[in-house]
């Protein structure tokens, strides 16, 4: 399953990016750790061990039995917890049972993969190799079914029993399903882990309108992550309105507005009544009012359950979650639980921060005896959606003894309001402007008096000295106490002496040694700015593969937001997505261009002044400013009247040079401007359209002469060729699109480095995409096998409009297939019937716009100026 | 410098040249690159880039700039110098728009600061 071993650390992203941590280990993990030795320990663990091992030495007669520390559950508390022990320098001998089949990842980042921003392997925690190389075992899909705390074991279903010294729990915890009738129907989903993830994107692939239950963080950032994927998004919300828990009314009215304007139907004060279904497939919703709301799928997003059925049934103190002293140990002194499984102090938690806390706590007992003790903090809550920035912290219920602080500028749709009780800040709801956010909960947490600034408060850090704030001597005035990640709970002392102590100088070092920023992303900036402060002239920003330098949005974000924010021209890009240029550049603009050429076929105007120069005279220009003209011979096949036509051209314009190109056509090179039209004229007389040699678009489809002629031909490659050809030409892609089709497996037209090749064989056709021969050499991935020429048409047609809707603008096909994965590209167009309908769908609906010869176009009149000067003087001059 | 008014010579209308687009002025000594902003300001270059002699006339133009179709230079409107950390530049023209119509002089304008 993993490629590779790298980790990578989440940054910035602009969508649907929840601060939640949902942590949903099933039941049924065990992890199995060893001590071997025991350095980092305190002396008194140091007797403990000792004692283990006089007990060990009695039972076995020698003194290398291990210590053995079971942990069922494999989530991000656990992943952390074992960090930490790590950190302490102990080598473990460690096996993990875990109910999902696969490694630790960060389930934060879940909703950039449900938009598709991020694949599996960025989101991982912890790859295979570490396992490996800290000397753990990793067992997969093996669920925790028993623990017996007589005989200190753990067994699972599938029949594995390992002994315990140690246990710890961190069974995480369930979606909550309501039970209303039709909860269990095909196509009611939860969103909880990379399963549902996935399949809520395949439902998304196939279009159509989904219904989210539940307006709390989850079910938001599902509703965004759908809209962005072009579902129609209902959210259906009991509460009056959305995210009851962390906004106040005000700012829940602002978020409601803002996702309405994107087009997702938010209906607040909605009970369902039930799921309705047909052939066992969701088909809609009822709600208690009669209401009916058609719909494809259907997501639970109502809250989140405490998985505590393994403690339950072992007999532990349960209550809404396994319950546990501060030190996170449970009624059995030898069972310790982390994680969303645990109630603690008599709260349940499911945000990073104090889950990674409660790992911290844990971790520090198991090294042996601890004062470390989990302490209840306000953790924030932030929602990163493009365009609804929000911020809630503490306590925000009115009352009699609580004052408020409230700004509210209704035309750019923010709103700070402040909560004070006793000239302190126990409270902060902030929408629209988010920058004091940290600021008001440092205050919060510190029990700051306020009463010196409360005229001035609301306006943020900013005005309290008078002038605009400089975000880096904001943090240089900050103490080494305050928090700069709070999901990690890293402060910037911690991180300013890693810094100092281990020569840290990229980000990336930051985040792999301290953790900070390395969760949910949204403090990199701040991170950013502790290590400018400490490194000072060694500091450099990171390159971030932004389009070009008007943007700070890279590609995959751009392509995005013109889809979820419905941007059809470049200028509402240039304004919605804050460019830096008035009207962007050279290298922006052309990438707009396509990319709103290929999302909105039909509506959107192409913009000739945004085309390079070769699409705008639909020729190539040279070296010396002269142009060279290939007409298309579909499939590589040609007539002597053809011929004919083009050695007239060539005559007729003394056009230096013929040459036949690689791809098998005839090139015209050095034709004047002035005479390209004339040439086409010419040429279309002829019967003769573009060949498009210019085009960042379907360029030529090379054949074999196949069973027409050939001894060796299985299939009529010539003709699949030009069915090919003609089927594709106009098409633009986000780089030149090359095809061909080979008679057999000889491969005499090269299918095995096009962007897609076809090799006829005798049962039917082997479909091919993703090589590469030119500055990079590679051979093409098998699609698969298919029988007959309609079904390589739908295929290659399917595949083609995929990577149009989903390559970055340049990006050739093996490079985009190189980033999604050619398992994944196969998974959605070769196994998925439905997607891949779909997507032909869209093609041949975006083609009845694009096959028009702009040749044709153009030798009747259109864009004229690009062909003709604005004024001849030479003429005259000479007469003089 | 001031261009006397016999130097004017009448070349077309402002719309014959679209938005963010260029025309070419063709005289027997050279070819100059008429632009058209999208603020609908008028400039005139030599329709050569400094560097590999690259049509300007046939590039992508933003703001006041245009990026050379064969090298992506940027060059200035203004002042036909290549911008960033490219050196180099390009003639320019004295050229007016009076009542949608522009006239140019073919005498290279001397820049103060060029």
């Amino acid at each position: 399953m993993l490629t590779s071993s790298r980790v990578k650390m989440p940054r910035h992203n602009d969508v649907a990016d929840l601060h939640i941590f949902a942590l949903f280990e099933s039941a049924a993990t065990a992890l199995h750790v060893t001590f071997s030795k025991g350095q980092g320990c305190g002396a008194e663990f140091m007797k403990h061990l000792v004692s283990q091992r006089a007990k060990a030495k009695m039972g076995h007669g020698y003194m290398t039995q291990k210590l053995k520390l079971v942990v069922v559950g494999n989530g991000m508390a656990p992943g952390r917890m074992l960090e930490h022990l790590l950190d302490a320098g102990d080598a473990y001998d460690v096996t993990i049972f875990n109910a999902e089949p696969r490694v630790n990842y960060d389930r934060i980042m879940l909703s950039p993969v449900l938009s598709g921003e991020k694949s599996f392997d960025d989101i991982i925690i912890h790859d295979e190799a570490w396992y490996k190389d800290n000397g753990i075992t990793l067992h997969m899909g093996a669920k925790v079914s028993k623990i017996d705390r007589e005989a200190k074991t753990v067994t699972s279903e599938n029949g594995i029993t390992e002994s315990y010294d140690k246990l710890v729990l961190a069974t995480g915890s369930d979606p909550f399903i309501i039970p209303c009738p039709g909860h269990d129907l095909e196509g009611v989903l939860a969103y909880r882990d990379l399963d549902d993830t996935n399949a809520m994107r395949d439902a998304a692939g196939k279009g159509g309108s989904a219904v989210v239950i539940g307006g709390g963080l989850l079910g938001l950032e599902a509703a965004a992550g759908l809209n962005i994927l072009g579902m129609d998004v209902t959210v259906l919300h009991l509460m009056p309105t959305l995210m009851e828990r962390q906004l106040d009314t005000a700012a829940g009215y602002l978020l409601e507005k803002e996702l309405e304007s994107r087009g997702i139907d938010i209906r607040c004060k909605s009970n369902t009544k039930q799921i309705i279904g047909e052939d066992g497939k969701v088909c809609g919703v009822e709600l208690d009012d009669g209401t009916l709301i058609k719909c494809d799928i259907v997501v639970m997003a109502v809250g989140i359950r405490p998985n505590v059925q393994l403690a339950k049934d072992a007999g532990l103190e349960v209550n809404r979650g396994i319950v546990t002293t501060n030190g996170m140990q449970t009624s059995d002194p030898d069972i310790l639980s982390v994680g969303e499984c645990v109630e603690v102090g008599g709260m349940v938690y499911g945000l990073v921060a104090p889950l990674y806390q409660m790992a911290k706590v844990a971790a520090s007992h198991l090294m042996g005896p601890s004062d470390a003790g989990f302490v209840h903090t306000e953790t924030p809550t932030k929602l990163k959606v493009t365009g609804c920035d929000l911020y809630s912290v503490g306590d925000f219920a009115e009352g009699d003894d609580r004052e408020d602080i409230v700004l509210r500028d209704a035309k750019s749709g923010t709103y700070k309001r402040v909560i004070i009780q006793d000239n302190k800040i126990i409270g902060a709801v902030l929408y629209g402007a988010v920058d004091d956010g940290g600021w008001y909960n440092e205050m919060l947490k510190s029990g700051e008096d306020i009463s010196d600034m409360r005229d001035t408060l609301i306006f943020g850090q900013a005005f309290q000295g008078g002038g605009a704030v400089d975000p880096l001597a904001m943090v240089a005035n900050m103490s080494d106490d305050a928090e700069i990640c709070g999901c990690n709970g890293i402060t910037k002392g911690t991180i300013v002496s890693k810094i100092n102590a281990m020569g840290l100088t990229t980000l990336a070092e930051v985040r792999a040694h301290t953790k900070a920023s390395a969760s949910c992303g949204t403090c990199t900036g701040l991170v950013e700015n502790v290590m400018a402060l400490t490194l000072g002239d060694d500091f450099k920003l990171p390159d971030v593969e932004t389009m070009c330098g008007c943007t700070k949005h890279d590609h995959g974000t751009v392509r995005r937001m013109i889809k979820a924010k419905e941007l059809k021209t470049i200028p509402a890009v240039i304004q919605e997505l804050e460019w830096s240029t008035p009207e962007g550049c050279a290298k922006c603009r052309p990438a707009l261009n396509y990319y709103l050429v290929s999302d909105w076929p039909g509506e959107y105007v192409d913009d000739q002044q945004s085309r390079f120069i070769n699409e705008r005279v639909h020729a190539n220009i040279q070296k010396d400013g002269t142009y060279s003209v290939v007409p298309r011979m579909f499939g590589g096949i040609t007539t002597p009247d053809e011929l004919r036509a083009i050695a007239d051209v060539a005559d007729k314009f003394s056009i230096p040079t013929v040459k036949v190109t690689g791809g098998q056509r005839i090139d015209l090179l050095g034709v004047k401007k002035d005479d390209l039209i004339p040439v086409w004229k010419d040429l279309n007389d002829a019967g003769m359209v573009s060949g498009a040699a210019y085009a960042k678009g379907l360029r030529t489809v090379k054949t074999c002469v196949g069973s027409d002629w050939c001894r060796f031909g299985t299939q009529d490659s010539t003709g699949l060729g030009i069915k090919l050809e003609r089927l594709l030409w106009g098409a633009w892609s986000p780089a030149k699109l090359k095809l061909a089709v080979s008679g057999c497996p000889r491969n005499c037209s090269e299918s095995t480095c096009k962007d897609i090749g076809i090799v006829c064989v005798d049962s039917g056709y082997e479909i091919l995409y993703g090589g590469a021969a030119g500055l990079h050499i590679q051979g093409t991935t098998k699609l698969g096998n298919v029988e007959t020429e309609e079904e390589v048409l739908e295929y290659c047609g399917a595949l083609t409009q995929y990577y149009r809707e989903t390559g970055f603008y340049l990006e050739r096909i093996y490079k985009w297939a190189d980033r999604l994965g050619y398992d994944h590209v196969k998974s959605v167009i070769y196994d998925d019937a439905e997607q891949r309908k779909a997507y032909y769908e869209r093609f041949l609906f975006s083609q009845t716009f694009a096959q028009v010869d702009p040749w044709a176009e153009r030798v009747q009149g259109a864009e004229a100026h690009e062909f003709s000067p604005l004024a001849d003087f030479s003429s005259r001059e000479a007469a003089e | 410098m001031t261009v006397q008014d016999n130097q004017w010579i009448a070349i077309g209308a402002l719309d014959d040249i679209p938005r963010q687009g260029a025309r070419r002025v063709i005289t027997n000594a050279k070819t100059i690159a008429i632009f058209r902003t999208s603020q609908d300001a008028v400039y005139a270059l030599e329709d050569r880039c400094p560097f590999k002699d690259g049509p300007l006339s046939a590039g992508i133009v933003h703001g006041t700039t245009v990026s050379c179709p064969l090298t992506n230079w940027v060059i200035s409107l203004e002042t036909g110098e290549a911008q960033g950390a490219d050196v180099g530049k390009t003639g320019v023209f004295p050229v007016k728009v009076e009542g949608g119509r522009i006239s140019l002089c073919l005498e290279e304008k001397q820049l103060q600061n060029a």
